[in-house]
């Protein structure tokens, strides 16, 4: 197989997420309504409350807005990546995914470049964000906004992969509302995306060492300290350790012929 | 090619032979008794010298080689060489000195005994006490206009300023102002004054030629409760461009147009913020937060607080000394 072929691959995979993608332009848009409504609404009101105390990468004090920002960014790609699952299973229904799996290419292969294909769509929605975030004061150097791009990508594979794990264990759409409320709330809400640790371990001890655990706080981390030009090598590694772990995890276990059109339950 | 070599040896040399001498902060640690010297270069702390029982009020002398400081429960005014850092004397003060300032003529040092309603004047080389003025109940702030004729004092229950005249020692004129006067800083020309009232939350600008005030500023600090708004330090510009206002714990620094008294904006800062001062080239802004224990440091360029610095417990009053 040529590197020609796989680049041809490539970009038909990457050409379809955004033929997608342009066919939903509106989602694209009600996406960035939520972390938007945070970042106006929820953190206005939490303004005073963060309290007294600089942490890195931070070297002054800081406005909530600017706290959560970070985390926001580590929402919108959450999201997107777990309806992204939603959109291989939906595929899968369909026999789409079938059809990409055909490919003679290296099935890591085809699955990875859909996980990229899918962040960037993500990517692109974190930096409309970012400049909207501008309007609240959230200003980040300007090199942050390039520095941020790796942490970016590889949040979005991390998450990518998750996603597509959680998708070889769905059987059908509906269980998206199971997501919602196992996967993508609790990562959310227990991480470092809505408040700095020391803030949790102040509330409870064993809340601080789930968030340490959730992965997802690392991710944020990295998006964090990437966006103020500062680096953080422990954050990093987890993020890209887990991400090794997840890929490996879940392009082993997809199985396209696992789930049945209409309702037929068993494997075929 | 040699005079190139030569050139670059001697560049070299010079350079050895006076490294350039990044400009220094001092901050008063009132519960630490100690001064906290910030490298405004590095922005880092690079020493702490051990001064008085608590510091607060500080001061450069004219000439720039002694600071002077307010050793409140010591009752005393120390004088600290720059060149050594070292506390070479002490000065009569009267009780409790708390704010102090120094007359242009670089001899007369006016000091507020906070608890006995006076205003000690001290000769500072004779170390004699010239006069002793009775003012309001609490002496607090004080200030000597840059031209000499006035010194003015705040009195927190009086809520007066008390003009002195310089010559006389005596008081010309009260002006009634908001509820518990901190602090007054004149206008390099020394046509305008400024005088922060902390609970009245209110900063009043007063015609000197006239003394009459000619305008009361309020601050609204988004997000932050009124009861916390309360003016203490002001810092002014020298092109008359800006004014600062440090807004206590409310926690920001007000940015105000020094000719319409217009905020321009409010600069998040640690924890109870009190004292600023500008440096040298006027570029960057300091303030001492003193329930945070630390100076954040505005950039002028573009009105944002760009670092805060831990310095010992709480931070009183900074001084920049611009020689350094």
């Amino acid at each position: 197989m040529k590197a020609a072929h796989y680049w041809h691959c490539f970009v038909g995979i990457q050409t379809r997420e955004w033929l997608r993608f342009w066919q939903q332009r509106t989602r694209f848009a009600s996406a960035l309504v939520r972390p938007l409504l945070w970042l106006v609404v929820f953190a206005a009101g939490f303004r005073a409350v963060l309290g007294i105390s600089i942490i890195p990468p931070y070297e002054t004090y800081i406005t909530y807005e600017t706290y959560i920002a970070p985390g926001l960014c580590g929402m919108i790609i959450l999201f997107n990546s777990m309806q992204g699952a939603l959109s291989m299973v939906y595929d899968r229904e369909l026999g789409s995914m079938r059809v990409l799996l055909m490919s003679p290419l290296p099935r890591p292969f085809l699955l990875v470049t859909k996980l990229l294909a899918m962040g960037v769509v993500s990517i692109g929605q974190v930096y409309v964000f970012l400049l909207l975030a501008l309007l609240v004061d959230v200003e980040p150097p300007l090199w942050g906004y390039l520095a941020v791009l790796p942490a970016l990508i590889l949040t979005s594979l991390m998450l990518g992969a998750l996603g597509l794990l959680i998708a070889t264990w769905i059987k059908q759409l509906e269980n998206f509302a199971g997501v919602m409320n196992f996967v993508i709330f609790p990562m959310f809400f227990m991480s470092s995306a809505l408040y700095p640790l020391w803030r949790m371990n102040e509330a409870s001890p064993w809340l601080y060492w789930i968030c340490q655990f959730n992965p997802f706080t690392h991710a944020v981390e990295a998006i964090r300290f990437s966006l103020y030009l500062e680096w953080n090598p422990m954050a990093y590694g987890i993020t890209g350790g887990v991400t090794v772990v997840l890929a490996l995890l879940a392009t082993a276990g997809f199985r396209p012929q696992r789930t049945k059109i209409l309702g037929t339950s068993k494997p075929a | 090619m040699k005079t190139l070599f030569k050139r670059t040896a001697l560049a070299a040399m010079i350079g050895l032979s006076t490294p350039a001498l990044a400009s220094v902060a001092y901050v008063s640690n009132e519960k630490d008794n100690t001064l906290s010297v910030i490298d405004t270069e590095t922005q880092k702390v690079i020493e702490t010298i051990d001064v008085g029982q608590r510091p607060r009020g500080i001061l450069l002398s004219k000439d720039y080689t002694k600071l002077y400081i307010c050793a409140s429960d010591d009752d005393t005014v120390q004088v600290l060489d720059l060149a050594t850092r070292k506390i070479v004397d002490t000065l009569p003060s009267g009780e409790d000195p708390e704010q102090f300032a120094l007359h242009p003529n670089n001899k007369h040092l006016y000091i507020a005994n906070e608890d006995d309603a006076i205003v000690t004047v001290v000769d500072v080389d004779s170390k004699e006490v010239l006069a002793q003025i009775d003012v309001g109940i609490e002496p607090e702030g004080m200030a000597v206009s840059p031209n000499g004729k006035w010194a003015v004092n705040t009195s927190e229950t009086t809520s007066m300023l008390h003009w002195i005249n310089t010559e006389t020692f005596e008081i010309e004129k009260n002006i009634v102002v908001g509820q518990r006067p901190r602090h007054v800083e004149f206008s390099r020309d020394s046509k305008i004054a400024w005088a922060s009232a902390e609970i009245g939350g209110t900063v009043h600008i007063i015609d000197v030629d006239n003394l009459e005030q000619i305008h009361e500023m309020s601050f609204k600090v988004p997000g932050v409760n009124q009861d916390r708004v309360q003016p203490v330090g002001i810092e002014l510009t020298s092109d008359g461009k800006y004014a600062f206002v440090a807004l206590g714990p409310s926690n920001h620094v007000a940015v105000v147009d020094a000719k319409t008294y217009e905020v321009l904006d409010y600069l998040l800062v640690g924890a109870r913020v009190w004292q600023l001062d500008l440096d040298k080239d006027e570029t960057h802004l300091y303030t001492t937060n003193g329930v945070s224990g630390d100076v954040s440091v505005i950039n002028l360029e573009d009105m944002k607080v760009i670092k805060s610095i831990k310095v010992g417990r709480y931070p009183w009053g900074v001084v920049i000394d611009p020689t350094s």
